[in-house]
């Protein structure tokens, strides 16, 4: 429960609430607009355990007092209002800053001028730049001309649009008065996605009043940027389906806070009410880090060190590493800088995946375990839990080959193979899956099927019915993480040149073996798909949350004939070849 | 003269002087330009310089005419990488592209002198680069393999197809297949000492016409006699090494980094050794702490040998 009370600063009295225990790390929250510090309360209630919590509203919004004149909205008053909140408050304290939206946009002001130094220990901004680094970061590109810079600069105008609308006289009061404050729970559901927002009682004052932060500051600042710079820690936490924000506007960070760690969420502009435990988490650990110097293995990731790449900052689990699909997938997302786990039944191919994904900037160990032992498995998850944190994605991709007619492969044959291709996945997809959900974050499973999953062919019946089971298997886990942030891809290859060629068992009589292996190898061989095509429809399919990925012409038609003439299909089957 | 050149052929002592001359120069060219590179210099500006070097130290001939690669290039990303038309590709030549801080180069040269030619590849960097320090180092792997298949008289094929696998395992391109004819090695014949200078000898888009001429000579005999002075994975390098010199190039892409060396490795009737063992790469191992190296007999692994 919190505790409310009032702040005067100059002439305006402050809405001030509290919660938790006063002698612990005191944590400011300050919200952005239409909102009152309501909007974080979800968020607050999860960290009073273990904080002193303290939210308040920002002049003209909820129960604070709200001056007429545009001026008094300037940022100097925002700073100083803040700074009677934290004397009040946690008088003697350096406070950990958190900011959404306008009120991260007031706490640049703040962790960047004189006012407010040695007050704030760290700060932590959610979808709100300072307005100067804004200024400078259309500055700097206007400056390049390069047309794929003045694209940035026309999609983060697009996504600004409401701010010219707020300068128009009249306008968006006159909206709030004649009922969007109404409309507003149902736009939150409907465009963002929010479903649990609790109705703001003063939504509209909220609304109306709000808009002189804009008109007091934006123009102002965005076309006449100052230099702002700070040395305390700050977290910046990207919603990367943010509306009003794009990502791209927080490149050129490290520039104006060296230290500085980044980590990009797939989720709207109001993180903290779609996702109240994850901003929870990414708010203590922080703040825990910061009093004690104990960096958890994601703010380690989430460190900016050089300049960013698409998966920086995340982990990435990777089976059957060693070689092919496996290893180019590992590399692929090492590439775009991820941190990696190589997993294979041969340890030093798994340790040559790792060494050449740390050539490529990204920290990668690597794993021997054989994916169809549970208590193996289990304890690979609890070995990365403890050391590396839950991981961001899982490709369950180790699998091995099987040619046969089905009357000649024995149960060892049969045990061998489902035991890898298929409990390798069950047990990769149920183990990892079950500890993004536990770390709160939002993760992707990746499983490697086959283009054969589709068609029945008496050469490979046992591979084809494993790799069967993992579409059917995707398909069910994927609606079942559907809504709580996991994404599930299953991944179709064609005839892809890898070793799998080398390393399938191949049932029959040696001669007939040796024939059949060289058929293959030649076969692949002339295809010549490489598995970096596979790689890259993985990394597609996590960075797009598509469902499947079929990769190769032969694919497709594969998965066409099925669904359109099944008939033929099953004649395709009776082909010996 | 023909006739002592067919693949029996056994080089004199004075012939391996000879072509050690060559390849010595070839090398001391590369390493004279490499330490001459700086930042915005083109290839064909380093071409041209290798070039001059190698005219003013008396090379008369050439097989081609000196090459540089920077930057991707090494690795023959882009349209470098087209290997139609049996890997004749105009964009081998020396380009437009210019060199900067970190970026790896390859020169590659093969002059003539008193009609023994050198054919050598020296791979480098300006500053540094981790990936192309990695592919210098797993070279060394390639080098021992190739050679203690070749004592063992395993076919070409077999050799060049040990060297995709061991690709395979490192997790590397193996970039000599964008080469004409997909060769990690050809063949290096003696060519007549006319004393002619260089501007009399008659070349095509920068080969030289007199040794090409050699190698299309081999190639007539040896479909014939069932072998080939070109050594691939393909069938035809299905046959033991014929004795010589070839000239073997094992080219590793990882990313956009490409690295290799070229150097001459004598095939006799019952043996076969690298011409020099001072050439820059080894040099590079040795001061790196990673040779003298062997393989094992069974697995073919290289591991160092205990110093």
């Amino acid at each position: 429960m919190s505790t409310s009370t009032f702040v005067q600063s100059g002439n305006v009295q402050l809405a001030v609430r509290s919660w938790g225990d006063p002698t612990k790390p005191t944590i400011l929250l300050v919200h952005g607009y239409p909102d009152s510090s309501h909007v974080w309360d979800a968020t607050a209630g999860r960290l009073a355990e273990d904080f002193h919590v303290v939210a308040y509203d920002v002049r003209g919004a909820g129960a604070s007092s709200a001056p007429h004149p545009v001026e008094d909205y300037d940022l100097e008053h925002l700073v100083n209002d803040a700074a009677a909140v934290i004397e009040a408050a946690a008088p003697h304290k350096m406070v950990h800053l958190v900011g959404h939206d306008w009120g991260s946009i007031q706490a640049w002001e703040m962790v960047t001028t004189e006012r407010l130094k040695n007050r704030i220990a760290s700060y932590t901004t959610i979808s709100g730049p300072s307005l100067d680094h804004a200024g400078y970061w259309i500055l700097q590109r206007l400056k390049s001309g390069a047309p794929a810079d003045v694209a940035k600069i026309a999609n983060q105008v697009l996504h600004s649009w409401y701010i010219g609308m707020f300068h128009l006289p009249m306008a968006a009061p006159l909206m709030w008065k004649m009922g969007l404050d109404k409309l507003w729970p149902t736009i939150l559901e409907k465009v963002e996605g929010i479903d649990k927002a609790d109705v703001n009682p003063t939504q509209k004052s909220d609304g109306r009043t709000g808009v002189n932060l804009y008109r007091a500051n934006v123009l102002k600042r965005v076309l006449k940027p100052h230099e702002r710079r700070t040395d305390i820690p700050v977290q910046l936490v990207v919603p990367l389906r943010d509306h009003f924000v794009s990502p791209e506007l927080f490149d050129d960070l490290p520039k104006w806070a060296p230290r500085l760690w980044r980590t990009d969420v797939d989720a709207g502009h109001w993180l903290q009410v779609s996702d109240p435990d994850l901003v929870a988490v990414k708010i203590a650990d922080f703040v825990r880090f910061v009093d004690s110097g104990v960096e958890t293995p994601a703010l380690r990731r989430a460190r900016v060190r050089g300049p960013r790449r698409k998966h920086s900052g995340k982990l990435v689990v990777v089976t059957g590493a060693g070689s092919g699909i496996g290893r180019e997938t590992l590399l692929a997302f090492a590439e775009a800088g991820a941190d990696t786990v190589a997993v294979d039944i041969d340890l030093a191919a798994a340790q040559r995946t790792a060494e050449l994904a740390r050539l490529l900037d990204a920290d990668s160990v690597a794993y021997r375990v054989d994916v169809g032992d549970a208590k193996a498995m289990e304890t690979l998850a609890e070995q990365i839990d403890a050391t590396l944190g839950a991981p961001d994605v899982v490709v369950n991709n180790a699998g091995i080959g099987m040619s046969g007619p089905m009357l000649d492969t024995s149960t060892a044959d049969w045990e061998k193979i489902l035991r890898v291709n298929l409990w390798g996945v069950i047990h990769g997809s149920k183990l990892f899956a079950q500890q993004m959900l536990d770390a709160g974050k939002k993760g992707h499973i990746v499983n490697v099927s086959s283009g054969l999953a589709f068609l029945p062919t008496r050469l490979t019946p046992a591979y084809n019915t494993t790799k069967a089971a993992v579409q059917m298997l995707s398909e069910c886990l994927r609606a079942e993480l559907a809504g709580q942030g996991i994404g599930v891809s299953a991944i179709y290859p064609g005839i892809v040149h890898t070793n799998i060629t080398e390393s399938a068992r191949i049932i029959g009589g040696d001669d007939e073996v040796a024939k059949r292996r060289r058929q293959a190898n030649r076969l692949y061989a002339l295809r010549n798909l490489k598995p970096t095509a596979v790689a890259a429809a993985i990394l597609d399919a996590v960075e797009h949350n598509r469902a499947e990925a079929r990769v190769g012409a032969e694919v497709h038609a594969i998965r066409w004939l099925s669904r359109l003439a099944p008939g033929l299909a099953r004649r395709v089957a009776q082909i010996n070849v | 003269m023909s006739e002592s050149l067919h693949p029996g052929w056994q080089p004199a002592d004075e012939d391996l002087r000879r072509f050690r001359d060559s390849q010595r120069l070839a090398y001391r060219c590369a390493e004279t330009i490499a330490a001459e590179l700086t930042p915005g210099i083109t290839e064909r500006e380093v071409a041209r310089r290798m070039r001059e070097v190698l005219d003013a130290e008396g090379a008369e001939d050439c097989l081609h005419e000196p090459f540089a690669w920077f930057g991707d290039r090494t690795a023959f990303r882009g349209l470098i990488a087209v290997s139609q038309l049996r890997g004749f590709n105009p964009a081998f030549f020396p380009g437009s592209r210019r060199l900067e801080e970190g970026m790896p180069f390859i020169l590659d040269c093969a002059p003539t002198v008193h009609g023994y030619t050198a054919d050598i590849g020296y791979s480098g960097v300006l500053g540094e680069n981790r990936i192309l320090d990695r592919l210098m180092d797993d070279l060394l792997e390639y080098r021992v393999l190739i050679l203690d298949r070749v004592r063992r008289r395993e076919t070409l094929a077999e050799i060049s197809r040990a060297v995709d696998r061991l690709c395979t395992r490192h997790g590397y391109e193996p970039r000599h297949k964008a080469y004409p004819f997909e060769v990690l090695a050809h063949r290096v014949e003696r060519i007549s000492d006319d004393g002619k200078a260089k501007s009399s000898h008659p070349s095509l888009a920068r080969f030289g016409l007199r040794n090409v001429a050699e190698l299309a000579r081999d190639a007539i005999r040896g479909r014939k006699e069932g072998w080939s002075p070109l050594w691939n994975s393909s069938a035809r390098s299905e046959h033991p090494p014929t004795s010589g010199l070839w000239a073997v190039e094992p080219h590793l892409g990882f990313r956009s980094v490409g690295a290799k060396f070229e150097e001459l490795l004598v095939v006799t009737e019952t043996d076969a050794y690298w011409l020099d063992d001072d050439v820059p790469h080894v040099r590079r191992w040795i001061a790196r702490g990673l040779w003298p190296a062997k393989a094992n007999k069974e697995s073919g692994e290289v591991t160092k040998v205990a110093a």
